[in-house]
């Protein structure tokens, strides 16, 4: 691993770490519904220090948006992802250990899944079952998981064939036991590689929905403040700006900590 | 024309199409609400009687399997029903919308590929320089920015700010042009959304670029070239550069899909008329036939799209050769 590589994994964990934590404690820091009004509209930031991020076109505060915002990106974006990423090592064991026809079975619905513009999925499932928190997460969960079901299907066809595995068979256990209990600890490394694209697609997928409309209407987001500031785009384009850096940042930082976790994993791995 | 390759491709290609066929089946039977209820939401008037007939009409009062027999048949026959919203068979109303996508789609593969062979090119050949830094650095910040965004960042800037390109659509509307001049005005229109859905999803390109050619120059062939006395210039781009060109080509058709669907909010933010922007319509009017075609219809384009990269790919790379899918080559 190299130096450049180690200092960006620092700088993004200690992003994601201030993140997380003005997600956590976003009641104690910006008390109250962040959908109030409780300002002139359309402040300037830097302007008015209890609003150090100005307010909207309703007056309502932009600071305690953002860090309203980041408890929900953050959630579902998590959230969406180990869903999405459950989904995948289940589909990619129960295919890369059957094989045969459930393999093929598998492998096409994981193949037509994929072929699916991800995008308008999630669109679809969100339209479809109402837009509120949970639904987004499923929506994006089941339009995000083939990719790893990809790699663990890959992974787990290299380790079946393995010797413990066979020892594992002969001493009779059940199928599906050496599946889970004894293939898949084997094939899970490399999709530690995954966790990084995946959680930061899921936040984007959740800003965009958002930026769309479909998002809980009762809960501040980044891509919903990022909407409302369409329409004052010409005289206040901090409130498209300051959100948008937001979200970049929250990216960022996941899958700068996700690529230098996994290079950490895949160097302790060789060595 | 490879003939028994294309073949080949097509009868993959059907086992996918079935299965998005009967899964959009089955999310239009977990809706809440049907079409006629929409309907009647959306015109505003109309009683129970009247519901009940419109579902006779439309065929939702039989049972499942006589629902998917007809909604198979009519697919069979390209018939995707009757859009709510624009009153219209849904196959006219994307048609209509379609070319503006591909053309979008179609510039920004091409602009995001050949900026991700250039920039990757040159990060890995200047492995550890300045040049490397700078575009990697851009490109992993590139990568975290959504879309819709960045796109109104261009807005702000060249639209708003410096005045220099239009806001949004993809034509001066009454300024009745014709010729060289129509075809100018319509790049002027579409050089931010173009260029905002290229800089969206260049990151990944570079990655490969950079990664292919940093393998590639330490590959036994450029040793090879090099031993040779070969000018670097011929070493850099039919040693290092041609051979990383494959993995990149290969992304393009995989990323169709993402591309498509990152049009959506682009499409939604530069008021462009096409696909994407259709499917934001189709969802606030919750017009569910019309929802139904356009992921049919995506994903259509996005198989289309992907054996058009592998007959690509096979001119590339003269290894591949009859049967063998370019996907498949590389993991």
């Amino acid at each position: 691993m190299t130096g450049l590589m180690r200092a960006t994994g620092v700088v993004g964990a200690a992003i994601l770490l201030a993140l997380l934590a003005l997600a956590l404690a976003a009641d104690q820091i910006a008390p109250g519904d962040p959908l109030r009004m409780v300002g002139r509209p359309l402040l300037a930031p830097f302007a008015d220090a209890r609003f150090p991020l100005g307010t909207d076109q309703l007056g309502r505060d932009i600071w305690a948006g953002l860090v309203h915002g980041a408890r929900v990106s953050l959630t579902v974006g998590a959230v969406a992802a180990a869903a999405a990423i459950c989904v995948g090592i289940l589909v990619g064991t129960l295919a890369g250990f059957l094989g045969g026809l459930a393999d093929d079975v598998l492998m096409r619905v994981t193949e037509a899944v994929q072929t699916i513009p991800t995008f308008l999925l999630a669109l679809a499932l969100v339209s479809v079952l109402g837009a509120s928190a949970v639904n987004v997460v499923i929506a994006i969960a089941l339009s995000s998981w083939p990719p790893t079901a990809r790699l663990v299907r890959a992974e787990v066809l290299r380790v079946r064939t393995l010797d413990y595995v066979d020892a594992a068979r002969v001493a009779g256990r059940a199928p599906l036991a050496i599946a889970f209990l004894e293939v898949l600890p084997g094939a899970l490394q490399p999709v530690v590689a995954l966790i990084g694209i995946t959680v930061g697609e899921a936040i984007l997928v959740e800003s965009a929905l958002a930026f769309l409309g479909l998002s809980d209407p009762n809960l501040q987001s980044w891509g919903a403040m990022i909407a409302n500031g369409r329409a004052t785009l010409r005289v206040a384009p901090w409130l498209v700006i300051l959100p948008g850096i937001a979200i970049a940042l929250a990216v960022l930082s996941v899958s700068l900590t996700g690529d230098s976790l996994a290079a950490r994993l895949g160097a302790r791995r060789r060595a | 024309m490879p003939w028994r390759f294309l073949g080949r491709r097509l009868q993959q290609a059907v086992p996918v199409l079935l299965i998005v066929a009967v899964g959009v089946f089955f999310l239009l039977e977990i809706a809440e609400g049907d079409a006629v209820d929409a309907y009647l939401a959306a015109t505003g008037a109309g009683d129970a009687g009247l519901a009940a007939q419109l579902r006779e009409q439309y065929g939702l009062t039989d049972t499942l399997a006589t629902r998917f027999l007809t909604y198979a048949t009519r697919l069979a026959t390209l018939d995707l029903g009757h859009s709510v919203a624009f009153d219209r068979p849904v196959l006219e109303v994307i048609a209509t919308r379609l070319p503006v996508t591909l053309m979008l789609m179609g510039s920004a593969i091409l602009v995001s590929g050949a900026l991700g062979v250039i920039l990757g090119g040159l990060a890995g050949w200047r492995r550890g320089g300045p040049a490397d830094l700078t575009i990697t650095v851009t490109a992993l910040i590139l990568n975290a920015m959504p879309g819709f965004w960045l796109g109104l960042l261009a807005i702000i800037l060249f639209a708003v700010k410096l005045r220099w390109l239009p806001l949004g659509g993809i034509g001066s509307i009454g300024a009745d042009l014709s010729g060289l001049a129509a075809v100018l005005d319509t790049v002027r229109h579409l050089l931010l959304p173009v260029g905002t859905l290229a800089l969206t999803y260049l990151a990944l390109y570079v990655r490969l670029m950079r990664a292919a050619m940093i393998e590639a120059a330490d590959s036994g062939w450029t040793l090879a070239a090099r031993a040779r006395g070969l000018p670097e210039r011929g070493i850099v781009l039919r040693h290092m550069a041609r051979p990383a060109l494959l993995p990149v080509v290969t992304m393009l058709g995989l990323q169709a899909g993402a591309m498509l669907g990152g049009s959506v909010v682009i499409e939604t933010v530069f008021a462009i008329p096409g696909l994407g922007r259709l499917s934001f319509e189709a969802v606030t009017q919750r017009d569910l036939p019309l929802l139904a075609g356009i992921l049919l219809a995506g994903t259509l384009v996005v198989v289309v799209v992907n054996i058009l990269i592998d007959l690509l790919y096979r001119r590339l790379d003269p290894r591949v050769g009859d049967g063998v899918r370019a996907t498949e080559r590389r993991p």
